[in-house]
């Protein structure tokens, strides 16, 4: 019957049902969005070192992410790295945003990466044309076919400049999205070098593959031990340093999380001010309740009932919007991401703002003096 | 003679502080026992309604004794007078407090859910008492669509639907035209008497005199009289309703 009874009191003031539930999906639909944006800009933060095939990552000193790690190593980095115990194989990587002309004039920043894919650290994923032999071809690279209107190309074969260097498209990836908006364009690592002007022997990074049965921790503290001014990360580490450097110290981040905390405070208000003007309404039968010898904590699950009623339909209905703007999302450059663990989070999450919101109205309760049914 | 179901000790009720205190009940002494309708009249004012609260533990007296089944209130918690009402009284009101998004069966359902009464048994019996009071026909109705009459009747059965020793009624009749009065009064009389439970019911209607097994009357807060009534169930209103009732059903 607390159901029913609950079920009833929402049902019963369609008007007031309806702002209820659009407090709930407004909140919903923004936390939604805002942490969608926020797991969307990880995951073009991170893709690169995800897709990584790589146990440990040698940096120059204080590198703060991977597009901003200068072209500092040399080879004799390499050579300190590949001399210790436990290292398979140390994998250079070019790494710098760099000046794109457009072949119809006017110029953007990229960030050229370059990669020997042979070497199976890092290679261009998801391409829908071309392959990674067109990119060896003379001046070739390849470019994500979402950046085209930005890049001023329309596809495959058409021309460019970067930095000093003619280049052409030779091969396409399909949404590589970049953080920076500065779109990712691979090309092998000698004619990266040759584009940005950088020594032949330089490098951003080194990838360090183990061997079989290594002691990552260890082998990282060998390696630290010996190469001077440059820092060796675990691929996690790489990843959360990056994901600092582009979400936290921007503010990038926070301006995120700031909106979907304001999502849940004005959920949670409108919610709270709907709840507690139904139980006011209701006021009457929760003290016939009370008379007819009902103990306080079934009055209140009447009420949790109904903030958790109002939570379930106002979840599904903002779950659906958000879903409904994630696909449309799909093509941006910014694309949100929905993950189970988030849309489980944001059931919690409403079920509490809901359990919170409850609060006002069975503050109210409390206090009801159940002599009030004699006096109607 | 049979020991009293409730009953309270010179009981005073204050009401208000300071300059603006009255003293609504000034050492009343009230005793009911099973089997009787019991009408407690008085002019407004006249601390009807409060010793009604008190008597049924939703107010609690400034002084003096009230004894439920034996269990003496003073000093019980909020949470365990509602434990006792739960266990013992049932409660009809003026204005029937019925829930008005809740069918007749579910405003009865709901009071047994209340004392822990759920499921299938519950909604038997929560037909079964609307049966018992003439509204078998109107099980799915929604208050807004019943009369005054019959509201007041599923007020009544949700009352006796936990099977209460003692039932309290506050101006039961007041808000009914007069065959209804006569109808819920009836109804009273038959639960004390065939149910054998204790029925009070507040009133100042001269109409539900015929019903009482004994009427108690108060002025200014205090009990100024008491006299027994013979006729009880035997009034011409009672077969006349049990006669419809019969005929309904």
């Amino acid at each position: 019957m607390i159901l029913t009874l609950a079920f009833r009191n929402l049902f019963h003031d369609r008007i007031r049902l309806a702002v209820t539930l659009v407090g709930i999906l407004f909140s919903i639909v923004l936390v939604a969005i805002q942490l969608g944006m926020y797991l969307g800009s990880s995951k073009m933060i991170t893709a690169m070192i995800e897709k990584s095939n790589s146990d440990l990552w040698i940096t120059t000193f204080g590198a703060k992410s991977f597009e901003e790690g200068g072209i500092l190593l040399t080879s004799r980095e390499r050579h300190q790295a590949l001399a210790t115990p436990g290292v398979k194989a140390v994998i250079p990587l070019v790494v710098a945003f760099a000046e794109w002309r457009k072949p119809g004039g006017g110029s953007t920043r990229v960030v050229l990466v370059g990669t020997d894919a042979e070497d199976g650290a890092l290679e261009p994923w998801a391409l829908v044309a071309g392959d990674w032999e067109d990119i060896k071809s003379p001046d070739a690279i390849s470019a994500d076919d979402t950046y085209f209107r930005e890049l001023g190309i329309e596809g495959l074969n058409d021309t460019a400049q970067i930095a000093n260097g003619r280049v052409k498209v030779k091969a396409l990836t399909h949404r590589i999205r970049s953080f920076t908006q500065s779109p990712y364009v691979f090309t092998t690592l000698t004619r990266a070098r040759n584009l940005l002007g950088a020594d032949s022997d330089k490098a951003t990074f080194y990838l360090v593959q183990l061997e079989p049965g290594a002691n990552a921790e260890a082998v990282r503290q060998e390696l630290t031990a010996r190469i001077d001014g440059a820092e060796v990360l675990t691929k996690a580490e790489f990843r959360d340093r990056s994901l600092r450097q582009w979400l936290f110290r921007t503010g990038a981040g926070l301006a995120l999380i700031g909106g979907a905390l304001l999502g849940i405070m004005v959920g949670t208000v409108i919610v709270a001010q709907t709840l507690y003007s139904s139980t006011k309404d209701h006021l009457n039968e929760f003290a016939t309740l009370r008379a007819l010898g009902s103990s306080s904590g079934y009055i209140y699950r009447v009420i949790l009932a109904q903030a958790g009623l109002s939570a379930v339909i106002g979840y599904l209905l903002g779950i659906l919007i958000s879903l409904g703007i994630l696909y449309l999302s799909r093509n941006t450059p910014l694309p949100l991401v929905m993950t189970p663990g988030l849309a489980a989070s944001l059931f919690g999450l409403t079920l509490f703002m809901s359990a919170i919101s409850a609060i006002s109205a069975i503050i109210k309760v409390t206090k009801i003096d159940p002599a009030m049914v004699f006096n109607r | 003679m049979t020991s009293p179901v409730l009953e309270c000790e010179n009981v005073v009720k204050e009401l208000g502080k300071g300059a603006g205190m009255v003293v609504a009940l000034k050492g009343v002494d009230l005793a009911l026992v099973q089997g009787e309708l019991t009408l407690l009249m008085g002019p407004s004012g006249s601390g009807k309604t409060t010793l009604l609260s008190i008597l049924g533990c939703i107010l609690t007296p400034t002084s003096g004794t009230v004894r439920i089944g034996g269990i003496t209130t003073n000093g019980l918690k909020p949470e365990e007078l509602a434990s006792l009402r739960r266990k013992h009284i049932g409660f009809i009101f003026q204005s029937y407090n019925l829930f008005p998004t809740l069918t007749a069966l579910e405003n009865v359902r709901i009071a047994l859910d209340v004392i822990g009464r759920k499921g299938y048994p519950a909604a038997q019996r929560a037909e079964e008492v609307l049966r018992e009071v003439g509204l078998g026909g109107r099980l799915q109705n929604y208050p807004a669509n019943l009369s005054g009459g019959e509201q007041q009747r599923v007020a009544v059965a949700r009352a006796i639907a936990s099977s209460p020793s003692i039932v309290l009624a506050d101006e039961p009749t007041a808000a009914l035209d007069g065959e209804n009065g006569h109808a819920v009064m009836a109804l009273l009389a038959r639960i004390a008497k065939e149910q054998n439970r204790s029925v009070l019911a507040v009133t100042h209607d001269p109409r539900t005199l015929g019903y009482a097994d004994r009427v108690v009357r108060i002025e200014d807060g205090k009990i100024v009289g008491e006299e027994r009534r013979p006729q009880g169930l035997d009034a011409p209103e009672i077969t006349d309703l049990t006669k419809r009732r019969k005929a309904h059903a």
